[in-house]
């Protein structure tokens, strides 16, 4: 490839943040790249980007693509520090507008720079249990993040006008506090996570041991038995994955952890991440085991500095001892090692097939199914891809067995479920259910409203779900009766919203998000997804067009389209929540605006 | 003589169209299976030269058990497939899409689209006036937009690039169907010059930094204008004829030629309007060619007419 560079020359730390990649670094690296100089300068020059583009061969037009595709990045030069003000569904409902409002008074608006920092409205940080919450990041070597949460307008004031206090967030706290009921999170705030003596004294491993006697085929067969289903909202059989990427001819095959988690109001990775993560780099290595792949990649969202440290923490732990890497548990000929890659803001990189394109250093831009992953995933090649809570269940069923694993929940949907629960409710967390717990149950774990409330409605499943009125409270929540519902559990965001929740304005961040999330590929989402912004802002506003249009009627026609004629779930669930607040609560109804 | 490559034998897949039976080449798309029987189905982004991009979603179909509609430009024909391409649902489908490709961008020089909206009834109208031009689209950043109040619909308008003699980009008329990006790659061209920046809305061909064409890797080769399905690239010739007036495509007359800079033999066909060359194009189905020229092809004929 010949290729040609733009007259701008990289400094000496930018070449250095370059240089410090692996050797022989090939297109893959560009996202590990442009973040290195992000992380060490605070942006991504000119000179920087050609640096990048002659080491990794990659064309300067096509890196410049991929870079102005993330949020995170910036191509234009600004401060060190740079504060991010989550303004998403839970940090909304417990007053991000009263944070954003103190920084503009005290900082300045937002996305100007003002005495060595910027600050900026962030979607979903992925802390919705200790809402409203902020990330600082500061350029530099090391680079330094700091998160806030809860956080008053005056810490984050504070924080935007020094340097990160290197606190990457405090350790999970759970209210369950009978222990023996949890089997996900039973590990969470009760070992050390940077410990794997702990985490083999409270049985771990044992799963794989178990795994390599069994075989792949008998993994798998454990799996299928037990039913578990992917708890990343589209409820595809995991024992089915594995089989269909197991069986293919062509090699290598990859494992894929989607740990990329941005729904808005989804926490429960996060928990299990930080928690728990030598469960997950175990739950990972049965899964390579299973599939016959040699490769594990983590995805990870850009916003969980914390669990990027714990993770790579467990990982380099295992591989130290003997759980990664080669003849892994002195079992002859099974290799197994993980990498992280780390995302750089952009919700639609949990699409399953726009993880490959992003991992692979291009756009995060979904590819069309078929070919179905398991076919041609990740380089082309034979992919499983799993989210961070379905894994955490293998070693359950490979410990107790398929049979003890199925008595939990319902016959349909087998197993321990987790569910996020935030906005309106007295004690957000994350709780760890049997599926068919009610949803009424489950609120109550949460204590309920606050003191001095109504419930007003639900918000099921995350930006991308539905909502459910307090007369409906009484749904088991199992993936089938969620259908039946018409609503669906998805990532498994329960979102309370009070009387005094300010439902229109909920629906325009609904619609807004959609719309700067949208990957821009296609047409139905990528224009769709602005008219449907347009629209619930009018009906909001109670403004109308001088046509006399029927914003609703456009709505549903709009919706319909991006639902039947997108290429991806963004598009094809974007008018979901506003479709199920229009039908279920009478929102957005003539009256109400 | 034409050569014709019949590769190697293969199956034949039979399903049905809207009714009936179809039976086409393992391998072929619905699209190819629907032109082949003298249907038509309408399509944007679809490249006769390109891998389907599938991007536009104007020629969405209906296939039995599956939960939403399927591009049919890139969907290949299964045995026993139930294909409607003229449903309840696809009509909608269309009529949507255009409405919102016309509410964005300027469709006025993309040949078909004026009929198929008259044909589906759309009216991109009703999404409001079009808010004004903007000049800063280049610089807009991933996930985030000014708060918007709905009283007029968003749109790519934006100032003409014009900075080189050879051609215009127009990205007004833009909807991004990623065929200039894919002829300048990987498909063709290999000169990267172009690639989609941004996301989104936000989103639009760019070169790196939106640095101008003249300081970028752009080699002048036009295989971008000869793709573009919607005149957002054009000759400069062509953009300053329709600029004054002078463009008249029903007095122009086109002749196939061979090109004499070399002697890869390269077909080119002469756009002449007034006795006077006001473009180059190439034929998509020469074995030579592919469509694509070099420099000299599409853009040197200037001596021609110094006469």
């Amino acid at each position: 490839m010949d290729l040609q560079f733009l007259d701008a020359k990289a400094s000496f730390e930018e070449r250095a943040a370059v240089d410090a990649l692996p050797e022989g670094a090939a297109r893959d690296q560009l996202l590990p790249a442009l973040h290195a100089v992000n992380d060490r300068v605070g942006w991504i020059s000119q000179g920087a980007l050609n640096y990048i583009c002659e080491k990794l061969h990659v064309p300067p037009a096509d890196a410049y693509g991929v870079a102005s595709f993330y949020s995170l990045f910036s191509l234009t030069e600004r401060p060190e520090r740079v504060v991010h003000v989550c303004t998403d569904l839970a940090c909304r409902v417990n007053g991000a507008d009263t944070v954003c409002d103190t920084l503009t008074e005290h900082v300045g608006p937002a996305g100007k720079a003002r005495g060595g920092v910027t600050w900026l409205r962030s979607p979903c940080l992925g802390v919705c249990e200790k809402a409203p919450a902020a990330l600082a990041f500061e350029a530099g070597d090391p680079p330094g993040t700091e998160l806030l949460a809860p956080a008053t307008g005056a810490d984050v004031v504070l924080a935007a006008r020094r340097s990160p206090s290197a606190e990457d967030g405090a350790a999970p706290v759970l209210h369950q506090t009978d222990r023996e009921s949890l089997r996900l999170l039973r590990r969470v705030g009760a070992v050390d996570p940077e410990s794997l003596d702990d985490y083999r004294a409270t049985g771990g491993y044992a799963a794989l041991r178990n795994a390599l006697e069994l075989g792949p085929n008998g993994v798998i067969r454990e799996v299928t038995d037990a039913g578990l289903m992917g708890r990343g909202g589209a409820a595809f059989p995991t024992g089915r994955k594995w089989e269909g990427a197991a069986r293919q001819p062509a090699l290598p095959h990859y494992l894929v952890c989607n740990a990329d988690e941005s729904e808005p109001g989804t926490f429960k990775d996060r928990v299990l991440l930080e928690g728990d993560p030598f469960a997950l780099v175990e739950a990972m290595t049965i899964a390579g085991f299973a599939t016959g792949a040699t490769l594990g990649f983590l995805y990870l969202r850009g916003e969980y500095p914390r669990a990027r440290r714990l993770v790579q923490n467990a990982i380099d732990v295992a591989r130290e001892r003997g759980f990664l890497g080669v003849d892994i548990m002195g079992h002859t000929g099974f290799s197994f090692d993980i990498e992280i890659r780390r995302g750089a803001g952009a919700y639609i990189c949990g699409e399953e097939t726009a993880i490959f394109n992003s991992i692979e250093g291009f756009r995060g831009e979904p590819r069309s199914k078929p070919p179905f992953p398991t076919e041609q995933g990740l380089f082309g090649k034979p992919t499983v891809v799993n989210n961070v809570e379905t894994l955490v269940n293998v070693p359950l069923i490979l410990t107790a067995g398929y049979a003890a694993y199925r008595e939990i929940g319902t016959e349909k949907s087998a197993g321990p479920k987790l569910f996020c629960l935030s906005g309106n409710v007295r004690k957000p967390g994350v709780y760890e259910v049997p599926f068919g717990t009610t949803l009424r149950e489950l609120l109550a774990l949460a204590g309920g409203v606050p003191e001095g409330r109504e419930l007003r409605a639900v918000l099921l499943g995350g930006a991308a779900g539905g909502f459910v009125r307090p007369d409906e409270l009484d749904l088991p929540l199992t993936m089938e009766d969620a259908r039946a519902a018409g609503t669906t559990l998805g990532s498994g965001v329960v979102l309370a919203l009070d009387d005094q929740a300010d439902l229109g304005g909920f629906l325009l961040r609904i619609a807004s998000f959609f719309r700067d999330e949208s990957c821009g590929q296609c047409v139905p989402c990528r224009i769709g997804t602005v008219r449907q912004e347009e629209a619930v802002s009018r009906i909001v506003g109670g403004r109308k067009l001088s046509t006399d249009a029927d914003d609703l009627a456009l709505l549903r026609e709009v919706g319909q389209v991006m639902r039947d004629s997108s290429i991806c779930g963004l598009g094809q669930t974007a008018w979901n929540a506003i479709e199920s607040a229009v039908e279920r609560l009478g929102a957005l109804s003539v009256e109400e605006s | 003589m034409t050569i014709v490559e019949i590769g190697l034998p293969k199956r034949l897949v039979e399903f049905t169209v809207d009714g009936e039976t179809v039976r086409v080449p393992e391998g072929a798309t619905i699209l190819d299976a629907c032109s082949a029987v003298g249907k038509e189905i309408p399509t944007l982004c679809y490249g006769d030269t390109l891998k389907p991009a599938n991007a536009c979603r104007v020629c969405m179909v209906e296939v039995e058990g599956s939960r939403t509609l399927v591009p049919s430009c890139s969907r290949k024909a299964e045995p026993g497939m139930v294909v409607h391409t003229d449903s309840e649902r696809t009509r909608t489908s269309r009529k949507v899409v255009l409405e919102l490709l016309g509410s964005a961008t300027d469709l006025s020089t993309t040949p078909g689209v004026a009929e198929w909206m008259a044909e589906t009834g759309a009216d991109p109208e009703r999404f409001g006036p079009p808010a004004p031009p903007s000049d800063d689209r280049d610089d807009a950043l991933p996930g985030e937009h000014e708060p918007v109040d709905g009283l007029t619909a968003a749109t790519v308008r934006q100032p003409v690039k014009v900075d080189n003699a050879l051609y215009v980009r127009d990205y007004g008329k833009c909807i991004l169907c990623y065929k200039c990006v894919d002829a300048c790659g990987d498909q063709w061209q290999n000169s990267f010059a172009i690639s989609v920046a941004g996301r989104g809305f936000g989103a639009r061909i760019s070169t790196e930094f939106s640095t101008p064409l003249p300081d970028s890797a752009c080699v002048y080769c036009g295989n971008c204008v000869e793709v573009c399905p919607t005149g957002a690239l054009s000759f400069k010739a062509e953009h300053d004829k329709r600029e004054d007036g002078s463009w008249d495509e029903a007095a122009q007359t086109q002749t196939t030629t061979v090109c004499t800079f070399c002697g890869v033999g390269c077909n080119l066909t002469l756009h002449v309007q007034d006795n006077e060359i006001v473009k180059v194009t190439s034929p998509h189905d020469s074995s030579v060619t592919h469509g694509n020229l070099c420099i000299k092809g599409r853009f040197g004929w200037q001596h021609v007419q110094n006469t």
